[in-house]
């Protein structure tokens, strides 16, 4: 009982950094950019987090500014895949690395990396924190983790009940209609890359502040790219993208659980899990049947402007 | 009465061609007026100049007697100009509320929706449209859609209706329901342009016509003033200029085409019943405007696409339509195909490797698992010379770098280099200048009277009178009527564009 509620109070902390990596690259997708930098801009925020700790020692302002920090970068992508209309997937994988080696150099530089921070404090909900059981597991939790529910709320309300998103929406299923009705394709692109890229780094942020406390390089550890796997998972539905990451959470959670009440598994084997499964899901969602009709049309599209001369 | 629209000296030119030339037209306010001519007249250019997709060089755009100027749709929607394009601007996924308010926001989502669905269901009622606005618009018929951007149009507050080609992806009997809904349209205030090229719907249902061709305007007239005959010749024009010159000797059957049938990707049947034969020395040529099947007949007599039913003889083989292209190469048939950059050449390898490519397995190039460079290229240089394909620095030159001519010179040498027995040529002088395509007409001819059959499929009805010693005409699918050379020029061009 006692490692059930242990392991379960434990699952939203890893679940969140994937739930809104992957909100975020939805939002960005459902714009028809293809975002293979995820993985580039949570370092981005998770780096830029902890620099923002160790400076104003506001670990909730850091979060903000890890959010920021990864939206100006991926201004970066932008203006590769919106302006210079370069292939999305070789955009994307040069952001990875582009983010891999500036976090590294400017922790480096700053001494940043490998020293202990003040982390994001759990905020116990009054009278309620004390429930037996559910108290542990739903009310003694971060910011960030009540937070999550409200924000899928809000992008999913915006993407299907509002004409913004309307917009945004047929900007990626089918630019060429959209930009006959008068709808500014390259400015929606680029706006649903920065905001997508906010919530990317809010998660990376989370990350290093919440959970590590501590930045390494490196750290997001592939998480990245677990929450593109995701959201083809979830053919691009947030609801489904955050049980997706509940699931992984989950998994993620249990790892030190299994090694505090001494079971001997290889530890290598353990931390190998997510990427299993990450495996796994993407072999089910295959053969579950045809991805593609749930992909926005325009994914991975360049929108070229008929020639108006 | 002060026109709704005016379009008076518009010029566009495209890369040095002028695609109009001071073209004048002029709708009012209840009619229908039709802007007929032949594919490639000047019409749909004409309509993107109104609908703001084209910026004019030159000319002037009224409206209500009015100079505006159009710079792009939401001009052109600001001035109530409704344009409902051949191919449909709907985004599949939504349905047809989301696509409406798309186009035309209203600042709420939800506020919006119930707008739009009650002007709908209004606009629906006063022209008698029945249309599912709750399912997603890819899952809804050709015609449905095409109501669904009619309504866009209206609901978008025009009163100036432009359709182009509307009736072209239509059956019969929509199209018959299509063509009084624009007179309901226009009999209830607004101005209607009937972009098209059937002789048909025109007298049956415009109130004017105005004929294009060669990107000017011909006249302006009343459909029922004036006589088929005159309004096929403004059509068609009649300007010959080349001598034909006719065959000599005509031999056995090499080509028997029986009742096929074939659908295009997206399931619509194509050919519908295409009967034909092209015998030794002869040019058959099939005339039709574009979209009558032509491409898919090219496709299935190549081999890259298969019949639903039919059969296919091929140089006194019985029936060969279930053979790939290899197959039938090896019986003799040669492809000179419309699209010679996606088709007939691949860009990025060399010359001679195109040259090459359909007779690496013949054992000239050396064998299977060892390719003889120094033949091809020997071979390569000797057609290059033959065929007078120009700008070859090397055989080893990329087959981009070639221009138009010149590439469809090399794809020809290739395909003729085997003695072809039947010759299928698609649209074989496409984008050619006049220079390049009489050489390409000579090749087919010297083809011809070295005993091959000659398959000729051409929008371009000049080209089929001057080469062809027999012509069918190709309309919906099927031969609808042949002739015998000498040809009378009308009676094709009647053909071509009867409807019915």
């Amino acid at each position: 009982m006692d490692f059930l509620v242990n392991w379960i109070s434990n699952v939203p902390g890893f679940a969140v950094p994937f739930a809104l990596a992957a909100l975020g690259l939805i939002l960005t997708e459902k714009s028809g950019v293809l975002s293979l930098g995820a993985e580039g801009f949570m370092l981005m925020g998770a780096m830029a987090g902890v620099g923002a700790v160790i400076l104003t020692a506001q670990p909730e302002l850091a979060l903000l500014v890890a959010a920021l920090a990864a939206a100006m970068v991926s201004m970066i992508f932008a203006v590769l895949v919106v302006i210079l209309r370069v292939n999305q997937v070789i955009a994307g994988l040069a952001m990875v690395f582009l983010c891999q080696g500036l976090t590294s150099l400017i922790a480096t530089l700053e001494g940043w990396t490998s020293r202990a921070i003040i982390g994001l404090a759990k905020l116990p909900i009054p009278g309620l924190a004390d429930l037996p059981v559910v108290g542990r597991i739903v009310f003694q939790q971060d910011i960030v983790v009540y937070l999550t529910l409200p924000i899928f709320f809000a992008v999913q309300w915006f993407l299907t009940r509002t004409e913004t998103g309307l917009k945004l929406r047929a900007v990626g299923e089918n630019p060429e209609a959209a930009d006959s009705a008068g709808i500014n394709v390259s400015l929606y692109r680029t706006g649903a890359i920065a905001a997508g890229a906010a919530l990317v780094g809010l998660a990376g942020g989370y990350l290093s502040v919440a959970v590590a406390k501590i930045w390494v390089d490196g750290m997001a550890g592939g998480r990245g790219w677990i929450a593109i796997a995701l959201v083809i998972f979830a053919r691009w539905h947030p609801w489904r993208a955050l049980f997706g990451a509940v699931l992984f959470g989950a998994i993620e959670a249990l790892i030190p659980r299994v090694a505090a009440v001494g079971i001997q598994v290889p530890q290598y084997f353990m931390l190998m899990t997510p990427y299993v499964a990450t495996l796994l899901v993407m072999i089910w969602a295959a053969m579950r049947g045809n991805v593609r009709l749930d992909e926005p049309g325009a994914l991975g599209r360049p929108h070229v402007r008929e020639e108006r001369r | 009465m002060t026109p709704a629209l005016e379009l008076s000296g518009i010029t566009k030119s495209f890369d040095g061609f002028m695609a109009l030339s001071a073209v004048d037209f002029a709708v009012s306010y209840g009619e229908v007026h039709a802007l007929l001519g032949e594919n490639g007249a000047g019409k749909s250019s004409l309509m993107n100049v109104a609908a703001g997709l084209y910026a004019p060089d030159e000319g002037h755009i009224r409206i209500d007697g009015r100079p505006v100027a159009i710079r792009g749709p939401l001009d052109a929607k600001a001035n109530s100009v409704g344009m409902v394009h051949q191919h449909f601007k709907l985004v599949r996924p939504f349905n047809a509320l989301e696509n409406i308010l798309l186009s035309d926001p209203r600042g709420s989502y939800a506020g919006g929706l119930r707008e739009i669905a009650s002007e709908v269901a209004r606009h629906c009622e006063a022209l008698g449209f029945e249309v599912d606005v709750d399912k997603p618009v890819g899952t809804l018929s050709i015609a449905e859609q095409q109501r669904i951007e009619i309504l866009k149009a209206l609901v978008g507050g025009a009163r100036i209706l432009i359709l182009d080609e509307p009736t072209a992806v239509l059956s019969d009997q929509e199209s018959d329901r299509l063509l009084k809904t624009i007179r309901s349209i226009a009999a209830q205030g607004a101005a209607v342009v009937l972009v098209t090229h059937k002789l048909g719907e025109v007298i049956a249902h415009a109130d004017r016509v105005t004929v294009m061709r060669g990107g000017k305007t011909v006249a302006t007239a009343d459909p029922r003033a004036v006589s088929v005959p005159d309004l096929t010749q403004m059509i068609v024009g009649s300007n010959v200029h080349e001598v034909p010159s006719p065959s000599q000797k005509i031999g056995e059957q090499l080509l028997t085409v029986t009742d096929l049938r074939g659908a295009r990707a997206d399931g619509h049947v194509a050919l519908t019943g295409t009967t034909f034969t092209v015998r030794a020395g002869e040019i058959y040529g099939i005339a039709g405007v574009g979209g009558n099947g032509q491409s898919e007949l090219a496709e299935i007599l190549m081999g890259v696409r298969k019949p639903l039913s039919g059969r296919i003889d091929l140089a006194g083989v019985d029936d060969v339509s279930g053979e790939g292209p290899q197959e039938r190469r090896a019986r003799g048939l040669a492809f000179i195909p419309a699209d010679r950059h996606t088709w007939g050449l691949a860009g990025a390898l060399s010359i001679a490797d195109n040259f090459a490519v359909a007779g690496v397995l013949s054992g000239k190039y050396g064998t299977p698992i060892r390719v003889d460079g120094a033949a091809i290229r020997a071979a390569t240089r000797k057609a290059v010379e033959a065929f007078d394909v120009q700008g070859v620095r090397s055989p080893g030159q990329k087959a981009a770098l070639l221009s138009g001519g010149n590439a469809q010179k090399l794809v020809i040498a290739r395909e003729f280099s085997g003695s072809p027995r039947v010759v299928l040529a698609h649209s074989p002088s496409r984008g050619l200048d006049v220079r390049a395509s009489a050489a390409v007409h000579e090749r087919l001819r010297s083809a011809r009277d070295a005993g091959a059959g000659v398959l000729l499929i051409s929008e371009d009805l000049d080209e089929i009178l001057l080469l062809a010693d027999r012509v069918g005409v190709m309309n919906r699918g099927r031969i609808a009527a042949e002739f015998f050379s000498p040809v009378d020029r009308h009676a094709v061009g009647r053909a071509l564009v009867h409807h019915g």
